[in-house]
């Protein structure tokens, strides 16, 4: 089958790839571009391991064509600590509030929870339950998940009101 | 799960769109969300030569009001109906039942004109769209023509939408002012489709129900409009024997099937308990 060219933006760099439109958008990520953060959890679109950002939107990136990612902004985990590596309030709040035990969901978590603080940036427990309500651990109970979520919303509340003044 | 191979088109009028879809014949399949269908393809239970993506044709995005109803364009994503303030303010049981379907993930990209145009008996919105009185407007070769949600389905992923043509719009008559409304959707956890679900819109006047509707999810071969049911309720100040006497009719037409959500005995029972709840929610939201 032949390829198609696409163009799109990944972590802010712009890239130009062939690709079968069979391909799924976690397969290139993880495959053609080497950025294997995002991860292959049920491959059935439940889990939400694959969960990366594109256009502003969390998406299953196991239930995406590359193609369909054509033109598009697309952030992965990879994306997300600073060019210093100091890292995203996310991160840190995951891993100061042992928001983790074996790691495999976190990538996926930590970019839906990413996308949920940007439309809701102060939210609610149970507003942090349903915002990952796609996104399954099989270690933590959650409850260090939503420790963390909110541990990062404080920060970049704290950060920007600093910012205000 | 990677999927067979296939051809990509991705149109940007709904001209092309059915051009395609007529020239391409019965290998090509319309994408729209994507969430029904990829799954599928993945498993390998839809095999297709070409898909012909809807996201670039802008004509099928956005929801506007006309004259008394909104006009929901097909390629419109349950998050974007989520986050509409002229649905809020129009016709909240949209969003009620969008932020039942699936998970946020699902809603970034999962459309309503897919939801609807699938046939999918599990799918929410057909249910929703019967109990509302929805219109469905279908473009093909041969032109543009409506068809209203309580004719739209035949059977299990079996509609009236024919080869080549593509849903581009809903139209959604907008409930009195007043009106009160619920949807209940029984489920195992998040993401899962409903064990039993029910749809109720009703209107009061002087304490007396003037109109009421009813539509079921996932209790037989298609949506369910319970036209008998809401006939119960009409005329009443829906006390507790006109709600059983719904309540018994809306069993009556369900057929669901013995499934992982249970046997088709309870699912019946459910559908019950669900319509009980959704009425007695829509009745506290009337105003009347």
């Amino acid at each position: 089958m032949a390829k198609t060219q696409i163009a799109l933006t990944i972590n802010g760099r712009q890239v130009e790839a062939l690709v079968e439109p069979r391909t799924l958008l976690i397969h290139f990520l993880r495959e053609q571009q080497m950025l294997t953060g995002a991860h292959i959890g049920c491959e059935t679109t439940h889990c939400g391991a694959c969960t990366v950002d594109m256009d502003g939107k969390s998406v299953k990136s196991c239930t995406v064509f590359a193609v369909q990612a054509e033109g598009a902004a697309v952030t992965t985990i990879e994306g997300m600590a600073a060019p210093d590596g100091t890292l995203h309030a996310l991160q840190e709040g995951f891993a100061e509030m042992h928001g983790l035990q074996c790691g495999f969901c976190t990538p996926g978590m930590i970019m839906r929870a990413h996308r949920l603080l940007q439309e809701n940036p102060d939210p609610s427990e149970a507003e942090i339950r349903m915002g990952i309500s796609g996104n399954i651990c099989r270690c933590t109970g959650y409850q260090n998940i939503v420790k963390a979520i909110r541990y990062a919303a404080d920060k970049m509340n704290a950060a920007q009101k600093e910012a205000a003044e | 799960m990677i999927p067979g191979n296939f051809a990509y088109h991705a149109p940007t009028t709904v001209e092309e769109a059915v051009g395609l879809l007529a020239d391409l014949g019965e290998e090509a399949r319309p994408l729209a969300g994507g969430h029904s269908l990829i799954p599928m393809m993945k498993l390998r239970l839809a095999p297709l030569e070409h898909l012909v993506d809807l996201r670039r044709i802008a004509a099928l995005k956005g929801i506007r009001e006309e004259g008394a109803a909104l006009v929901i364009g097909a390629m419109t994503t349950q998050a974007e109906l989520l986050a509409s303030d002229l649905v809020a303010a129009r016709c909240p049981i949209l969003q009620e039942a969008a932020a039942l379907i699936a998970d946020p993930q699902v809603r970034y990209l999962g459309t309503v004109g897919g939801n609807v145009a699938n046939g999918d008996p599990a799918n929410d919105m057909p249910a929703i769209m019967q109990c509302l009185d929805a219109a469905y407007l279908l473009s093909g070769g041969g032109g543009a023509r409506i068809v209203k949600a309580r004719d739209f389905y035949e059977g299990a992923f079996f509609t009236k939408l024919q080869e080549g043509e593509i849903l581009t719009a809903v139209t959604v008559p907008i409930p009195a002012a007043g009106h009160g409304y619920a949807y209940e959707k029984l489920k195992r956890k998040i993401g899962d489709y409903a064990t039993a679900a029910a749809a109720v819109v009703l209107t009061l006047r002087g304490g007396t129900c003037e109109t009421a509707s009813i539509a079921l999810t996932n209790l037989g071969e298609t949506p369910l409009y319970a036209a008998e049911a809401a006939a119960a309720l009409v005329g009443t100040p829906v006390e507790k024997a006109a709600v059983d006497k719904a309540v018994a009719l809306a069993e009556g037409i369900t057929a669901p099937a013995s499934d992982g959500r249970g046997p088709a005995d309870y699912r019946t029972k459910m559908a019950g308990v669900m319509l009980r709840r959704a009425t007695q929610r829509a009745l506290a939201r009337a105003a009347g």
